[in-house]
């Protein structure tokens, strides 16, 4: 800590990963997220940890099957496309109550797509994706020290809740150089006791490893199990943060870079005399149903901006139903809104 | 029955290694024979307390309830991958996967490949039947010209559905491995080949040496619709003209 | 020739018959009693034949068999 360095998103999420003690990292290129593996094949192999190129997306998220199974802490990064080949194998980590962190570095889509900055894999993220009730904790980093931060604490949840987590990055912050001052790297003492991981059963009865039940009532209660867990984490580590939001007449939701420039946005509608306030979701798993409820109690419209054709808006209007406006507005195709877009977007909406 | 332990020694008995559960195998399916020399070979190298085992989807896919072992249950086609993450993340643990022939060969084929192309230090079993099991009798990658199965119920015509793929052969084309070879299970004398096959398999892996891959032809009585006897003369007969047995690579 | 003797679980056998096949000294023949499962289980009927070779276990699949073999008497 204290040396300011000016880095990557890409890079920063690499060694904060690194810093928060993941032994193992396996990955497939694919652009945005170009640096985040080159900056592990150099690294990782100094530190005498494991870095492995995978022949393909699905084969790296095996091997972080293998490797959390064995209870090691373990990562892999991927974009769009690569992070729908993973989705059996995180439906297999989630159903098994594995920890693994996994980074989707978001490009413009569906299909090929572009490489451009996106944030169309909202749904992917939160809903499922994978097959079956599961959920991932979904972290969304707005600023490139921000990525960093998350990154630590995706490893800490991952290994507490025994879940998962996904970090929603874009190729616009994955891309975008800012100053950082780095996380201290964790006390390898501090990381929790795995007890029912993979180590060779010396002295103890065999741990398997599976999300396997043949019997109904026998998978219902792993179902039951995953769900209870569900509701913890809902309870505990729902976060978010608000700008301005205590006298909005319009509220913006948005989350990820897009929250970064909506903040640029705030700034100046106020300047112009229009009370405007920010809602961010950080956990886009759990999300902050309540508080953006609580917000839509004063506000009279929530504006929900997204790279996409209205993804996280699908959970605002949950959130906010019949009390208060909740207009849409969105560019695809790897466009990045700028602030006078967005604030004549706003204006729209606001007498 | 009563044994006279005072005039009679025990000369074979169930591997220590081996769960007291019953397998779920069909009558004369070959998964069990190799299923028990697995068992054997871990108690007779001392190591069942510092191995796991990847267990694929298929017939064996209940395969981490027979052993004394830590297991992780992959998913189709997987197991080399997930081998792959549990050994790079325990290099001194011995893995081993065990593996059918629609996991290892067809759905898993990019990851059997690219996972002996490593050089993992793993040690994967490779039950070849011809047929996928499970799933009800389909083709698979390695079922014979003039086969029939539910998914080619005229015979494999390889215009449509290509020829048996000999898998053990590509892999032994690369430069990692250091023990490739095919074995069978239909009598005695090849149980017995089997049985030093697999333990060298395992002995590598305990002498730090690479990768070894042990295909074992193996019999699907009910898939193919033979009593099990006749199942075994087919594997001899028939079966090992398209997949011929023996070692492809030693370089222990 | 030392004797030999086979203790056949009948609760895991499932009358595939390999064992009988297996068997060098023509030991083995289904036995006609069906066990819980409703397999014609294995048996030993021609006993004194038995030298013990262990083939049988060796090709059970369901590793059903255990062997024994005389001691030496020398």
């Amino acid at each position: 800590m204290g040396e300011r360095l000016l880095l990557r998103g890409n890079e920063v999420i690499a060694e904060a990963a690194i810093r928060a003690g993941c032994e193992c990292y396996f990955a497939y290129p694919i652009t945005p997220q170009a640096e985040l593996l080159e900056h592990m094949a150099r690294e990782m192999p100094r530190l005498g940890r494991t870095f492995v190129q995978a022949e393909s997306e699905v084969a790296a998220i095996n091997m972080v099957y293998g490797a959390a199974a064995a209870g090691v802490r373990t990562m892999t990064s991927s974009s769009s496309p690569g992070i729908s080949l993973k989705q059996e194998g995180i439906s297999y980590i989630a159903g098994a109550n594995l920890p693994a962190v996994i980074v989707n570095v978001v490009r413009g889509g569906p299909g090929l797509g572009n490489i451009a900055p996106s944030q169309c894999d909202y749904f992917q993220a939160t809903k499922g994706g994978g097959h079956g009730d599961y959920r991932l904790i979904v972290l969304g980093p707005s600023t490139v020290p921000e990525a960093g931060e998350l990154t630590m604490l995706a490893f800490r949840l991952a290994d507490q809740y025994r879940i998962p987590v996904m970090i929603l990055a874009d190729g616009l912050l994955g891309q975008m150089m800012e100053p950082v001052e780095l996380p201290d790297p964790i006390d390898a003492d501090s990381l929790p006791d795995k007890p029912w991981a993979l180590t060779g059963a010396a002295g103890r009865t065999p741990n398997i490893v599976h999300s396997f039940d043949m019997d109904p009532e026998g998978l219902r209660q792993l179902n039951r199990d995953l769900q209870a867990k569900y509701g913890r984490i809902t309870d505990a580590e729902t976060r978010y943060e608000t700008v301005d939001t205590d006298d909005a007449d319009l509220v913006i939701a948005a989350y990820g870079t897009i929250a970064r420039i909506a903040k640029t946005v705030v700034r100046m509608a106020r300047a112009e005399g229009i009370k405007v306030g920010l809602f961010r979701p950080i956990t886009l798993w759990p999300f902050p149903t309540d508080a953006l409820r609580t917000i839509s109690g004063t506000a009279k419209t929530i504006l929900t901006v997204e790279m996409s054709a209205g993804q996280m808006w699908e959970d605002v209007r949950l959130a906010v139903a019949e009390r208060a406006e909740t207009p849409f507005y969105g560019e695809t195709g790897g466009v990045v809104p700028t602030p006078r877009s967005i604030l004549s977007e706003v204006k729209k909406h606001v007498r | 029955m009563s044994v006279d332990t005072a005039k009679m020694t025990k000369v074979f008995e169930r591997p220590a290694s081996l769960t007291d559960a019953r397998f779920t195998y069909c009558p004369g399916c070959s998964h069990g024979i190799v299923t028990r020399i697995i068992a054997q070979t871990l108690d007779e190298l001392g190591i069942a307390e510092r191995t796991i085992g990847i267990a694929p989807v298929g017939c064996s896919v209940f395969a981490y309830n027979w052993y004394h072992c830590d297991a992780v249950q992959a998913a189709h086609g997987r197991a080399c991958a997930v081998a792959t993450g549990v050994k790079r993340a325990r290099p001194d643990r011995i893995v081993f996967s065990y593996q059918g022939d629609g996991d290892f060969a067809s759905i898993g084929a990019a990851e059997s490949i690219h996972a002996a192309n490593r050089g993992e230090s793993i040690t994967v079993i490779f039950i070849n039947n011809q047929i996928y099991g499970m799933t009800g009798g389909e083709m698979a990658p390695t079922t014979l010209v003039g086969q029939r199965s539910s998914t080619t119920p005229d015979g494999r015509d390889p215009a449509l559905c290509g020829y048996p793929i000999r898998f053990s052969e590509m892999i032994a084309q690369l430069d990692a491995p250091v023990y490739v070879t095919r074995q069978s299970v239909h009598d005695t004398r090849h149980i017995m080949g089997t049985t030093k096959a697999i333990k060298k398999a395992f002995q590598n892996q305990v002498d730090g040496k690479g990768y070894s891959l042990v295909e074992i032809l193996s019999t699907c009585p009910t898939n193919w619709g033979m009593t099990p006897v006749n199942a075994n003369k087919h594997v001899a007969e028939v079966v090992t003209g398209v997949f011929p047995l023996g070692d492809l690579i030693d370089r222990g | 020739m030392p004797r030999g003797t086979v203790v056949i679980d009948t609760d895991r056998c499932k009358g595939c018959g390999l064992c009988i096949v297996a068997c060098p000294q023509k030991v083995l023949a289904f036995s006609g009693n069906l066990n819980k499962s409703g397999y014609n289980v294995s048996h030993m009927e021609n006993p004194d034949a038995c030298v013990g070779c262990g083939f049988c276990a060796l090709t059970c699949p369901d590793v059903a068999i255990t062997v024994y073999r005389e001691k030496p008497t020398t």
